[in-house]
């Protein structure tokens, strides 16, 4: 066997391969092989050692053959731990989970999953990623998600560092991890203004196009509710006596539309200032069942409602490049 | 974030178990503890077991600064020093309780685990049968159940003790390893304390009224003996010990040792050879059958025919010997010895050296006076006591003449004094006398309880000889042994009468003679003896550390194997599940990575309908075994079947 066959199997050559080559994040799903799982005693674990040695010349000093016996079980009982440490972590399944958008400022919940395919139970698995830590045990031929809550900072893609995976299960005395880096990044949108400012009317500070009415709605008739639809359109009395849920539609585009324009913000203002500023309109105008539309340098989003159109937009806005 | 950590309360189950494993270690050790320390270790204990329940928070640290000066104190007093073995061993005591009552966070419970396992060695000091043995792996087993459940806090306590119990069996063939082949050095490395090796019972270099009956209470074992061939007679056991020349008036002692050098005018009959397994007194003698002739090489004859090791012994040590029971002992035949046996402490016991006066006017011959002195021993009606009356000063007199009941030490004594009175050389030997042999096992068995005093006499014609007027006057005594002569004084289990108590009691002591053979007194040179019988010639450390490098490498590899068992048969489905995506590839069709197995099957069907219905029951087979529950292995022989048989 060639020399660099036999480095690729041993564990110091995969663990300076890691520490020393940028990594990038791995799809699909990661199998924790032995090559990638370390292991080392803890700081309890070297006490343990050094226990062990005192104990070993004390049973040497006064001849105390017991001393001996007790001396070697506990050596043996900290050997057995290191395979059953390693165990614990390894041949287990890693794969990206969900995580859902959120607001600039908020937690983001990357949700990770766990295959165990082996035959006994995981215990005690520690998942860290800077200071978010998730603890999870994982039953044998089963499967687990867990949650890690990541505070985000900036609108954008907010991609998942690398995490390790680790464990001391079962006597604490050694600690053997993994790092992964599952594919999986969060969308940030960006934070909604929060200075409480109207929705822009067509007749105020913005002069024309935008145009608002919500008093004034003319009712055009009934079609069957979609899940996009405001449960405040939903045609409640009118949905009483059919068999399916009914939404009312509305005609008279001048009194229930808004356009919220990047052109129309004050000149001075900053970039993400603007964004927030129409982040916070576009939140406030799904929740009063507007329809609306925006307007970016460079990309127009015509006029909708319902929550995927709100997600079209606000995706927009926190992908937003100068 | 730390201090949040510390505040988070430790599981309430593994902290009892915690609590139980310090309670067990320390069980053993309230037997010499001083009895106030004790019961101050119990109460702190059951406080600390009614905390963990309840989950009360812990006492201040003042408060356990308060107490931990005042045991200090206590110890101090108690045994006038703060260092030592007992003292060390009671203070680490104090320190496991302590801490116990201080667990806040995770890295409290590993000291109090370590240190569970530290007094646990400790209790080694004072006993290591099989019942502390067993009660040691108790507690090895309950700190680490405990161990296990801190890890894992949200699992039943069966489950935690599955896993500790598995470890440590997993754990036990590499002790054995360890314990046979770890390379052993004599210890000690250094200095012992002065307190190492009290508590030993067995004979001194002194000997006064009483000494040797209270020995007789005791029946701790002196001594195991092997013999090669027959074991002689009763009568013919005489297990010389310390030899005693010089006496006041009441103690006799053992003069200082001097060697043996010439040896050209004694004359021996045939030996007998045999195995001694002594145990631990912390004196020089090594016991033998009067008269030892072969000696252990470690070991020097003094001038009174007692072989002596050059260290005290202070471990369980075994010596071949050779002896000849009949034998004529002349050395000592200068005129200092001879003096010195004939010297007496002046005024005292008048009426003995009228009467000794009076025997060696009538008769000029040594041997006819020894003959009148055990004569009359055994026309007296001397009774054998293990509780005489109390003597005053002229106590040879008043054994002789007024109480007439004693031990044998009174007899021995006696009967020197009026052996030197009458100017006769005469001495008085210590050692034990007879012993019972254990059908189970075969080896005979020496206790305390078989401690004897016996006379010497020099005669002219025959050197050194044997008189035992205990024999005399109380014939049973060397005929049948202590329980005989004394049947109610000696100990419960060496009295008559008793069948099935002794059945159990020889089947136990042959099993704690294996134990002692094989496990305590598994030292240095029963390790080259061992090793040299598996073949090894001249083993030196190099090759030991070798092979205990590869036999526990290889148990280690079979518990690897037996571990990831478990995950091997997954590994099959994903194997015959890749080998036919491999298949395919070969034939062009490729499975794209974010493809399931269900399009991909799709995919394939339409591109090779002729082996559509193959492909169908792979994929079938491979998800439901990849993502159903638990699959049979039938399934899994026809998954490999069909992959194998697979080709597009």
């Amino acid at each position: 066997m060639k020399l660099d066959r036999v480095l690729q199997y041993s564990q110091a050559y995969n663990f300076y391969r890691w520490v020393f080559r940028r990594h990038g994040p791995e799809p699909g799903v990661v199998f924790l092989t032995q090559r990638r799982v370390y292991i080392l005693p803890t700081r309890h674990g070297l006490s343990f050692g050094v226990a062990l040695i005192l104990m070993l010349i004390g049973s040497i000093n006064y001849n105390l053959s017991l001393g001996y016996v007790l001396t070697f079980l506990l050596a043996g009982l900290g050997v057995v731990s290191i395979l059953h440490t390693f165990r614990n972590l390894v041949h287990l399944y890693v794969s990206a989970g969900r995580v859902s958008p959120v607001f600039a400022g908020d937690i983001a919940h990357f949700q990770i999953a766990f295959e165990n395919t082996g035959d006994f139970e995981r215990h005690s698995l520690d998942l860290a990623c800077g200071t978010a830590k998730a603890r999870f045990d994982v039953p044998a031929h089963r499967h687990c998600t867990v949650e890690l809550t990541l505070k985000t900072e900036k609108r954008g893609w907010m991609p998942l560092e690398r995490v390790t995976v680790d464990t001391r299960f079962p006597l604490g005395l050694m600690r053997a991890w993994s790092y992964v880096q599952p594919d999986m990044r969060a969308l940030v949108y960006p934070r909604p203004d929060t200075a409480a400012l109207p929705v822009p009317e067509a007749d105020s500070e913005t002069g024309d196009a935008v145009s608002t009415g919500v008093g004034t709605d003319d009712f055009a008739g009934l079609r069957p509710y979609q899940a996009s639809d405001s449960p405040r359109h939903v045609a409640w009395k009118a949905s009483a006596r059919s068999e399916i849920l009914l939404t009312k539609l509305f005609a008279g585009r001048a009194s229930s539309e808004a356009w919220f324009e990047w052109d129309k913000l004050p000149p001075g203002m900053p970039l993400e200032a603007r964004l927030s500023r129409l982040t916070r309109w576009v939140m406030l105008a799904e929740e009063r069942g507007l329809r609306y539309g925006l307007k970016l340098p460079g990309t127009t989003l015509p006029l909708g409602e319902g929550f995927t159109h709100r997600e079209r937009c606000l995706r927009e806005l926190a992908l937003f490049h100068g | 974030m730390a201090d949040a950590k510390a505040q988070e309360a430790l599981p309430a189950l593994p902290l009892t178990l915690l609590v139980v494993g310090s309670a067990l270690t320390v069980a053993s050790h309230t037997l010499w503890l001083p009895v106030w320390f004790s019961i101050a270790a119990g109460t702190l204990l059951s406080w600390r077991a009614v905390l963990a329940m309840r989950g009360s928070p812990l006492p201040p640290r003042w408060l356990l600064v308060v107490l931990t000066l005042a045991t200090a104190i206590g110890v101090y007093i108690s045994y006038s020093t703060i260092l030592g073995r007992d003292a060390g061993v009671t203070l680490l005591v104090m320190l496991l309780f302590l801490k116990l009552l201080e667990t806040r966070a995770p890295r409290d419970v590993f000291v109090v685990a370590f240190l569970v396992y530290f007094v646990a060695l400790a209790n080694f000091f004072y006993s290591q049968s099989i019942p502390i043995a067993g009660l040691m792996l108790l507690t090895v087993t309950v700190a680490t159940t405990a161990l296990v459940g801190f890890s894992a806090p949200r699992r039943s306590l069966t489950e935690d003790l599955k896993t500790a119990g598995r470890m440590l069996a997993q754990a036990g063939p590499v002790m054995l390893l360890l314990f046979f082949l770890f390379p052993r050095v004599q210890g000690p490395l250094w200095g012992l304390p002065q307190d190492a090796y009290t508590g030993v019972t067995g004979l001194s270099e002194t000997m006064s009224p009483g000494t040797i009956s209270a020995l007789s209470l005791s029946d701790a074992i002196a001594f195991r003996v092997k013999f090669e061939g027959e074991t002689p007679p009763r009568s013919q056991l005489y297990w010389r010990g310390p030899v005693m020349t010089d006496f006041d008036g009441r103690t006799w002692r053992v003069g200082p040792p001097q060697l043996l050098r010439e040896t050209g005018n004694d004359t021996y009959g045939a030996p007998i050879g045999y195995e001694v397994t002594l145990e631990p007194h912390n004196r020089s003698w090594m016991f033998a059958l009067e008269m030892p002739v072969g000696i252990p090489q470690n070991a020097r004859m003094t001038r009174d025919y007692l072989p002596i090791s050059l260290t005290p012994i202070r471990s369980r040590t075994r010596y071949e010997m050779r002896s000849s029971p009949q034998f004529q002992a002349r050395n000592g035949a200068n005129p200092r010895d001879l003096a010195a046996a004939l010297r007496l402490p002046p005024g005292v016991d008048p009426r003995a050296r009228a009467l000794a006066g009076e025997w060696r006017q009538s008769v000029p011959d040594d041997t006819v006076i020894v003959q009148r002195a055990i004569d009359f021993f055994r026309g007296n009606r001397f009774e054998y006591s293990l509780e005489p009356p109390k003597l005053g000063e002229h106590s040879v007199d008043e054994f002789l003449f007024d109480t007439r009941q004693g031990f044998c030490e009174h007899f021995a004594s006696s009967f020197v004094f009026l052996m030197r009175a009458a100017g006769v050389p005469a001495r008085v030997v210590t050692g034990y006398q007879g012993g019972d042999t254990n059908p189970v096992d075969g080896y005979m068995v020496v206790r305390q309880a078989d401690a004897h005093a016996w006379a010497e006499v020099w005669l002219d014609s025959r050197g050194w000889t044997r008189v035992d007027p205990t024999a005399a006057a109380v014939p049973v005594r060397v005929e049948l042994g202590i329980t005989a002569a004394a049947p109610l004084g000696a100990p419960l289990l060496m009295r008559d009468g008793l069948d099935w108590l002794k059945g159990l009691r020889n089947n136990w002591d042959a099993l704690t003679n294996q134990w002692n053979q094989w496990v305590l007194g598994y030292n240095p040179e029963r390790q080259l003896e061992m090793l040299s019988r598996l073949g090894m010639k001249q083993p030196s450390w190099e090759t030991m550390t070798l092979m205990l490098f590869w036999s526990v490498g290889g148990v280690l590899l079979l518990v690897a194997l037996s571990l990831l068992r478990g995950m091997r048969r997954e590994d099959a489905v994903q194997r015959a599940w890749l080998r036919f995506c491999g298949k395919l590839a070969r034939a062009g069709l490729a499975r794209a990575s974010t493809e399931g197995p269900l399009d991909y099957a799709r995919r394939v069907s339409l591109g090779l309908p002729a082996s559509e219905t193959a492909v169908r029951a792979i994929t079938a087979l491979y998800v439901e075994q990849r993502y159903g529950p638990a699959a049979d292995r039938e399934s899994l022989s026809r998954l490999k079947h069909l992959v194998r048989a697979f080709a597009p």
